[in-house]
C-alpha cells in the first residue's frame, strides 16, 4: 500500500512536472496567438495573466522540483522561468560574456519565445528601444548589457528613462567571485558593485547571490519599476549563479506577481484644490506627464471640460487632443499670465512653467528673470515625483513654491479631483462656463488659422521648409493608422500645429533628460510596439541623434520592424550652432564659421553625410537627398508603400534648421 | 507710333532688366549677410521663422524699427553691436528680407 501511494505520488509529480512545464511555453504561445492586448489602460499596465508555469504552479503548493529526467540544470534556466512569469514581449540585448549562460537558456531552454531577443548594435540603442516601446504598450521590456562597459554605454539612455519616467527594466552581467571567475577579459569586466554608476538614476537595484533571490529581485524589481513614478530598476545577474548547475531537490519558488496601486493625492487637499478650481475665473490646466494610459488623456480633458478651463499640454505625454478647442498650449504664457489658479500635473519643471527667464546678458549675464503669474495667482501641483527625489542630477528643476502641494500621482487623483470640482461649482456658474467654451472655441479657431498661413511662408524654400516636410507627411499617411514615434520640438513643432492628434498612441513624448541620441532608438522601439496593432509609424528623426549609434537602422531592418523614417537633415547641432552664436554676439565678435555655413564644431557637413546610402547600408530601403521640395511627395510616397509592405524606409530630406 | 513704342518697350524691358538685376544683387549681398551674421539660425533661411526665432519675412519691419531692435535687444536675441554687423550689411539683410515673396496659400493642402 505504501509502495503504491509512493509510486502514485512519483508518477503525479513527474506528469505536474511536464504539464507545467509545457504550460510554461505554450502559455507563452496561446498569449502570442491571441495577439498583444488593447493599450493598455486603467488599471496600471501589469503583465497579462498568463496559465501558471511550473514554478509558479508548484510554488502555489510549495516546493518547485526539478525536472527528473534531465541532468542538472544550470540556474539561468531559472532565471528564464522567471523572466516568463513576468511576461515579457521581447528582451534587448547586444551579446555580452557576463551573460553567456542566461543568453543560451533564453533561445534553447526558452524557445526565443516570451521573451523574444532583439540584437542591438550599442546598450544605449537597447536602452533607447524599450523607452519607446513602453511608451506605446505600457510595459517594459528588459534589456540585457554587460554589467561594466555595457551598462556605461547603457547609462545616458537609463538617465533619460530616469527623467522620462519610463520603468526599464535593466539586467546586467557580472563575475562576483575572484576565486573562480575566468582571468583577463572577464576581471576587467567585474566589478564589486557595478550598480552604482547608475544608482543615482534608478529606483532601485539588486545583486541577487541565489536563485530564489533571483526570482525575488525581479518580481519585486518589476513591481517597483511599474508603480508610479515608473522609474528604471536594475538586476546585476551573476555569471556563476546562472551557469552553475541547481542542485537536485532546490526548492526553488517564483513570487506571484500583483501590480501595487498607484499613489493617490490626499483627499482633504484635492476638496480644496477643487474649491479653488471651481471658483476661478481664469482657471488653467497645464499637463505635462499626466496621462500615463489613454484613460488619463480622458481625465484631463474630462476635467477640462468640467470647468472650460484651458490645457497646455507641455507635451511630456499627449495629454489632450490637437484639436480639441481647449488645447490652448499656443498660448501658454498669456494664459499663465491672466490666471487665477494654475493646477500643475506632473510637471518635470513648474518654476519655468509660471516665470520667465531670457538668457542674454542682462543682470550680470545671468539674464533676465521674471514672474510668469499675477501675485495673487494660487498655484496647485499634483506630483508623484515628489515621492521619489534624489540628490546628485538636478532633474527636480528650480523650486516653486505653491499654495496647494500634493505628492501622489496625477492620473490616479484626477476621477477624485473631477468629482469634487462637480461638486464645487456653482449652479450659478453655467453662463460664465458657456461663455469661456466659446471663447476657446474661438481662440482655437484663430490659432489653427495663424498656423496654416504660417505654414505657407518659405514654401517653395530650399533648404525645404520644416511646414513643407510635415504637411508633405500628413498628405502621405493621413489614411493611416498611424503614430509619430519622435519628437516634434526640432521642427517647429508643425506636426502638432497642423495634425490631429487625438488618440494617445500617436504621440510618444521626449526624451526626459535630454539627452542626445534617444531618438532614433525610442522611435524603433515604439515602431516594435506599433507593429503588434498593425499601426503606421512615423519618426522624423534628427541628423545628430541618428549618428550616436545609427546601427539602429539594422536593428529595424533585421528584426523587420516597419517605420517610415524621415531625416530632418539640417547638418549640424543645431542647437548648438545657436548657443555658440549667442556667445559670439555676446563677447562682441563674429562666429568663425570655418569655410562652413555654422560655427566651427557645430557643423556635421564637408563631407555632408549620405542618409540613404547609410541606411541603404544596413539594409534598409531609401531615398535621396532631397533638396527640392518638389521631389519630395513623390518619394514618400514611395517610402509609404514599403513601410506597408512590413518593411522599414528612410527619406533622407535636406532641411531647414528648425 | 510703332518706333515711339518699340523705344517706349525698350526703355521699359531696360529698366525692368535693370531693376531686376539690381534686385538679384541686393538679395544675394543681403542673403549672404543674412547667412553669414547667423540670423538664419533661428529664423530661417527665408526669415520665415522658426520655432526658435519669429518670422522677419516677408513684409520686415519698417527698417528704423528694426535695426533699433538688432542693435539693442534685451529680449532672447542677443544683440548685435555695429562692430559686429556694420550697418550696410544690415541694410542689404534687409533688403534681403522685403524682397521674399509672399506666403503660398496652403489651407487646401493641408485642410483639404
Amino acid at each position: 500500500m505504501a509502495n503504491t501511494r509512493g509510486s502514485s505520488r512519483r508518477v503525479f509529480l513527474k506528469t505536474v512536472v511536464a504539464a507545467g512545464a509545457t504550460g510554461t511555453v505554450a502559455g507563452a504561445q496561446v498569449a502570442n496567438a491571441a495577439g498583444p492586448a488593447e493599450h493598455l489602460d486603467l488599471p496600471p499596465p501589469k503583465p497579462s495573466a498568463l496559465p501558471p508555469n511550473a514554478q509558479v504552479a508548484a510554488a502555489e503548493v510549495g516546493q518547485v522540483p526539478n525536472a527528473p529526467e534531465e541532468s542538472r540544470k544550470p540556474g539561468s534556466d531559472f532565471m528564464v522561468d522567471v523572466m516568463k512569469s513576468l511576461n515579457f514581449d521581447y528582451l534587448l540585448t547586444n551579446p555580452a560574456s557576463s551573460v553567456r549562460s542566461f543568453h543560451e537558456s533564453l533561445i534553447n531552454y526558452g524557445g526565443n519565445k516570451m521573451p523574444e531577443m532583439l540584437t542591438c548594435m550599442h546598450e544605449e540603442s537597447a536602452i533607447g528601444m524599450a523607452h519607446g516601446y513602453f511608451k506605446i504598450t505600457g510595459k517594459p521590456i528588459p534589456v540585457l548589457v554587460h554589467g561594466t562597459v555595457g551598462l556605461q554605454h547603457a547609462t545616458m539612455g537609463i538617465f533619460n528613462a530616469w527623467c522620462d519616467r519610463v520603468p526599464i527594466i535593466v539586467i546586467g552581467g557580472n563575475h562576483l567571485d575572484a576565486a573562480t571567475r575566468p582571468p583577463g577579459v572577464p576581471t576587467f569586466h567585474a566589478a564589486q558593485d557595478p550598480n552604482a554608476i547608475i544608482r543615482d538614476f534608478t529606483k532601485w537595484d539588486d545583486q541577487p547571490v541565489s536563485l530564489n533571490h533571483f526570482a525575488q529581485s525581479m518580481v519585486r524589481a518589476y513591481r517597483i519599476a511599474m508603480t508610479p513614478p515608473y522609474e528604471p530598476v536594475a538586476i546585476s545577474l551573476d555569471a556563476g549563479l546562472q551557469e552553475v548547475p541547481y542542485p537536485k531537490g532546490e526548492k526553488l519558488q517564483i513570487p506571484k506577481y500583483v501590480a501595487s496601486a498607484p499613489p493617490q493625492a490626499d483627499a482633504a487637499a484635492l476638496r480644496e484644490a477643487a474649491k479653488l478650481l471651481a471658483e476661478a475665473e481664469n482657471p488653467v490646466i497645464i499637463a505635462d506627464r499626466a496621462a500615463r494610459t489613454p484613460a488619463g488623456m480622458r481625465l484631463v480633458t474630462e476635467l477640462a471640460e468640467t470647468l472650460q478651463a484651458p490645457v497646455v499640454d507641455q507635451l511630456g505625454r499627449l495629454n489632450i487632443a490637437t484639436n480639441h478647442y481647449l488645447n490652448q498650449s499656443s498660448r501658454g504664457r498669456a494664459l499663465v499670465s491672466q490666471a487665477d489658479v494654475v493646477l500643475g500635473l506632473e510637471l518635470s519643471d513648474f518654476w519655468g512653467t509660471v516665470n520667465g527667464y531670457i538668457d542674454n546678458e542682462e543682470n550680470h549675464g545671468h539674464g533676465i528673470q521674471e514672474r510668469g503669474t499675477k501675485p495673487s495667482a494660487k498655484l496647485i501641483s499634483i506630483s508623484a515625483t515628489e515621492l521619489l527625489s534624489k540628490s546628485n542630477f538636478q532633474d527636480f528643476q528650480r523650486f516653486q513654491p505653491v499654495d496647494i502641494g500634493m505628492a501622489g500621482d496625477a492620473e490616479a487623483s484626477l476621477p477624485l479631483l473631477i468629482e469634487y470640482v462637480k461638486s464645487a461649482l456653482p449652479a450659478g456658474k453655467k453662463d460664465a462656463l458657456s461663455q469661456r467654451a466659446e471663447r476657446h472655441k474661438k481662440a482655437w479657431a484663430e490659432n489653427r488659422a495663424r498656423s496654416i498661413a504660417a505654414a505657407g511662408i518659405a514654401w517653395d524654400a530650399q533648404p525645404i521648409s520644416t511646414a513643407r516636410l510635415c504637411a508633405e507627411i500628413w498628405n502621405q499617411i493621413k489614411g493611416e493608422d498611424w503614430s509619430m514615434v519622435s519628437r516634434d520640438s526640432f521642427h517647429s513643432s508643425w506636426p502638432t500645429r497642423l495634425w490631429p492628434f487625438d488618440k494617445y498612441y500617436q504621440f510618444i513624448g521626449a526624451s526626459g533628460g535630454y539627452g542626445v541620441g534617444y531618438g532614433a532608438p525610442a522611435a524603433v522601439g515604439a515602431a516594435l510596439a506599433n507593429r503588434a496593432f498593425g499601426r503606421f509609424s512615423l519618426n522624423i528623426q534628427s541628423d545628430g541623434d541618428l549618428m550616436y549609434a545609427p546601427g539602429v537602422l539594422w536593428t529595424a531592418a533585421h528584426h523587420k520592424i516597419p517605420m517610415l523614417n524621415v531625416m530632418h537633415n539640417n547638418r549640424g547641432y543645431h542647437q548648438e550652432v545657436m548657443h555658440v552664436q549667442r556667445m559670439s554676439n555676446r563677447h562682441d565678435r563674429v562666429a568663425n564659421l570655418g569655410g562652413g555655413s555654422v560655427p566651427v564644431g557645430t557643423g556635421i557637413e564637408n563631407p555632408n553625410i549620405d542618409y540613404a546610402k547609410l541606411a541603404s547600408s544596413l539594409g534598409m530601403w531609401s531615398a535621396g537627398p532631397i533638396t527640392d521640395p518638389k521631389d519630395l511627395a513623390p518619394a514618400l510616397k514611395r517610402a509609404v508603400e514599403v513601410v506597408k509592405g512590413g518593411e522599414p524606409a528612410l527619406v533622407d530630406v535636406v532641411c531647414q534648421p528648425r | 507710333m510703332t518706333r515711339s513704342f518699340l523705344q517706349f518697350a525698350s526703355l521699359s524691358f531696360a529698366v525692368l532688366v535693370g531693376s531686376s538685376l539690381q534686385a538679384t544683387a541686393a538679395d544675394d549681398t543681403g542673403h549672404a549677410q543674412f547667412l553669414k551674421y547667423g540670423c538664419w539660425q533661428c529664423h530661417g533661411t527665408e526669415g520665415q521663422g522658426t520655432s526658435a526665432g519669429p518670422k522677419l519675412a516677408p513684409e520686415p519691419l519698417p527698417y528704423e524699427a528694426f535695426s533699433a531692435f538688432v542693435r539693442s535687444s534685451s529680449r532672447q536675441m542677443p544683440p548685435f553691436r555695429e562692430q559686429v554687423l556694420p550697418d550696410q550689411d544690415l541694410q542689404a539683410i534687409h533688403a534681403y528680407l522685403s524682397s521674399r515673396p509672399p506666403a503660398v496659400d496652403v489651407k487646401k493642402f493641408i485642410d483639404p
